[in-house]
């Protein structure tokens, strides 16, 4: 699709894209490697360092068991980016199988499932996401699923519209007139053509995930304590919101800031695959 | 739009149902004085022994005459009470936000652009990024800590001061204004950022149309052209993006009244989920829904009101 030489020049044309890919891959290097950078256990409380403001021991400071805050937002990053990957997975596979019937048989079936994806847009998820993992108890597991489960129609939309587009295109209509079957048309012709905008959102999908995950983390429904998670951890910053600042500044901080690198990674993509938006 | 409220009724209804632990079992497993007996006759009592296309059924019957049941809790309230007290809260806080959204964004985006590519695009293309990244209720916390904690300037929690009944009526409306401008800041941010930078792409969109070149080379002052030609055609979109915004607000509402405790429908919702208190779930998610539901039938209105080429059925 495109040569070494070009990547070069996107990434010195796309400063957007390039910022992006820096952040999302320190984040996700610092993730991978927690247990080696982290310079404490995220689980060892110590009753005699509670509540440390800041300091060159403890960069980010401590909570209120003792615990280091800094390494538990390394192990945070980890659940976070964990949901994340595994959510947007689960809403590309569904949005990808149901966005590819409806484009590709069109009808009644398309009608049937553009129905569901619309009556599934206009819930008030969250409501759902919240009742969902409420009642069957909060895990990593289910935050996973549920998060994949209500997402997935922003990409069953994308790809039927980039199938409708691309069935008119002669290369389909040859395929088509060599008796070429349903499924082999949409793996070998239909999808790669689409995989641009596919990747885009689920780029874009990440972001949206870690931002659901912390919300439901910070409300008690997400991961439970004592596992980190930079939604929980912020729960404790709001209890202790009169005395340890601390506690709510530095996870929030990485919260923002791994979504703000997913954003910009995403928007970058589209400016490539999509030259049209790119002038803007 | 009936069979949507259906269908929607239908997936709720069934996943919380088909999730594990019932309200009669649930906080009595191990407790020795209640019996299975007791467990069987609580069941019987919610109506939890028949079958869930009966229970479902029997439910839809009282909807059609607006009966939502009572709540399961201990004061077996009507759910449509205990609603209908908790929802003006939670609207008036989307609407402020709302209003909020479209005071600011309106003319952020349309001064970027245009002056497409100077510094106040850029940064406010900023301000965009970091509005969409940011997990609102650590907006609030920061805020709490700087103007609350900090400043001591405004209230962190709740709707009214102590003491708001001795307070003089003007006194009572300024304490609750002082309350609200934290959580409606709070749930405006993120719709803050999405609606400037629609607005700013529709307002490119538009001046590049042919038939602003056409003004342009009729000789028609640029800031006609700006703010009476293009303005107008860009805030076509807006409409159908505000009816579209209608179930994050609603969503959020859980977690910004969570954080500064107010007495709205997204507590209520919160504190219904974590006791399992199934009619007054089913009963919110239900109002939530019309209420979206409402949001996008007036945003469709609105918009064939304001656009001839609908009204005329013309394309």
């Amino acid at each position: 699709m495109m040569g070494a030489g070009s990547i070069k020049a996107v990434l010195t044309k796309s400063p957007l894209l390039t910022f992006g890919a820096i952040v999302v891959s320190i984040i996700v290097l610092l993730a991978l490697f927690a247990p080696l950078i982290a310079p404490y256990d995220p689980a060892a409380i110590n009753v005699r360092d509670i509540l440390f403001p800041p300091s060159w021991q403890h960069w980010c400071g401590t909570d209120t068991l003792g615990r280091d805050v800094f390494s538990r937002m390394l192990f945070g990053a980890r659940v976070s980016l964990a949901v994340g990957f595994v959510a947007v997975g689960i809403a590309l596979l569904v949005g990808i199988i149901l966005g590819s019937i409806a484009g590709h048989y069109g009808g009644r079936i398309d009608a049937v499932i553009m129905r569901l994806t619309d009556m599934v847009l206009c819930f008030p998820t969250f409501f759902l996401i919240l009742a969902v993992i409420a009642f069957l108890e909060p895990s990593i597991w289910n935050i996973m699923i549920v998060i994949g489960l209500t997402s997935w129609m922003g990409v069953t939309r994308l790809v039927r519209a980039e199938f409708l587009s691309l069935r008119e295109r002669e290369f389909v209509l040859a395929a088509y007139s060599l008796g070429i079957s349903s499924f082999q048309l949409i793996w070998r012709y239909l999808l790669p053509n689409a995989i641009g905008p596919i990747l885009v959102s689920g780029v874009l999908g990440v972001a949206g995930a870690v931002l659901i995950e912390s919300g439901l983390s910070f409300l008690g429904l997400g991961v439970q304590p004592p596992d980190p998670s930079w939604g929980n951890m912020l729960t404790e910053g709001k209890d202790n919101i009169q005395i340890a600042w601390w506690l709510s500044l530095y996870p929030g901080l990485a919260i923002l800031i791994t979504v703000l690198g997913y954003n910009l990674l995403g928007e970058g993509l589209r400016d490539i695959f999509d030259p049209k938006t790119a002038k803007r | 739009m009936i069979p949507l409220l259906i269908g929607i009724t239908i997936i709720s209804f069934g996943m919380m149902h088909l999730a594990p632990g019932e309200p009669s079992v649930v906080g009595n497993e191990f407790n020795p004085k209640v019996s299975s007996d007791d467990i069987e006759r609580l069941r019987v009592y919610y109506g939890l022994d028949k079958p869930l296309y009966e229970q479902y059924w029997n439910w839809l019957k009282r909807l059609a005459i607006l009966d939502f049941g009572n709540s399961f809790s201990a004061d077996a309230r009507p759910v449509l009470d205990k609603i209908t007290e908790r929802l003006p809260v939670t609207l008036w806080i989307s609407i402020l936000a709302m209003l909020l959204i479209l005071v600011i964004a309106i003319p952020i985006g349309v001064a970027s652009a245009v002056r497409q590519n100077s510094w106040f695009d850029r940064g406010m293309t900023l301000f965009v990024f970091i509005g969409f990244a940011i997990p609102s209720f650590w907006l609030g916390l920061l805020l709490m800590i700087w103007l609350g904690v900090n400043a001591n300037l405004l209230p962190v929690s709740g709707m009214h001061d102590y003491g708001w009944q001795q307070m003089g009526f003007i006194e009572q409306q300024l304490d609750l204004m002082k309350h609200l401008i934290l959580p409606v800041f709070v749930s405006a941010i993120g719709g803050l950022a999405g609606m400037s930078r629609f607005m700013r792409s529709g307002m490119l969109d538009v001046i590049r149309a042919d038939y602003v070149t056409t003004a342009r080379s009729m000789g028609i002052a640029e800031h006609s052209i700006m703010y009476r030609l293009a303005l107008k055609n860009a805030l076509l979109p807006i409409i159908t993006l505000l009816g579209l915004s209608i179930p994050g607000l609603i969503g959020g509402s859980v977690i910004v009244e969570q954080l500064f405790s107010l007495p709205g429908m997204g507590l209520l919702f919160y504190e219904a989920v974590l006791s399992r208190d199934y009619p007054l779930v089913m009963g919110i998610t239900v109002i939530g829904a019309i209420l979206t539901l409402f949001g996008n039938m007036l945003a469709d209105l609105s918009y064939a009101w304001a656009d001839p080429r609908i009204r005329h059925g013309g394309k």
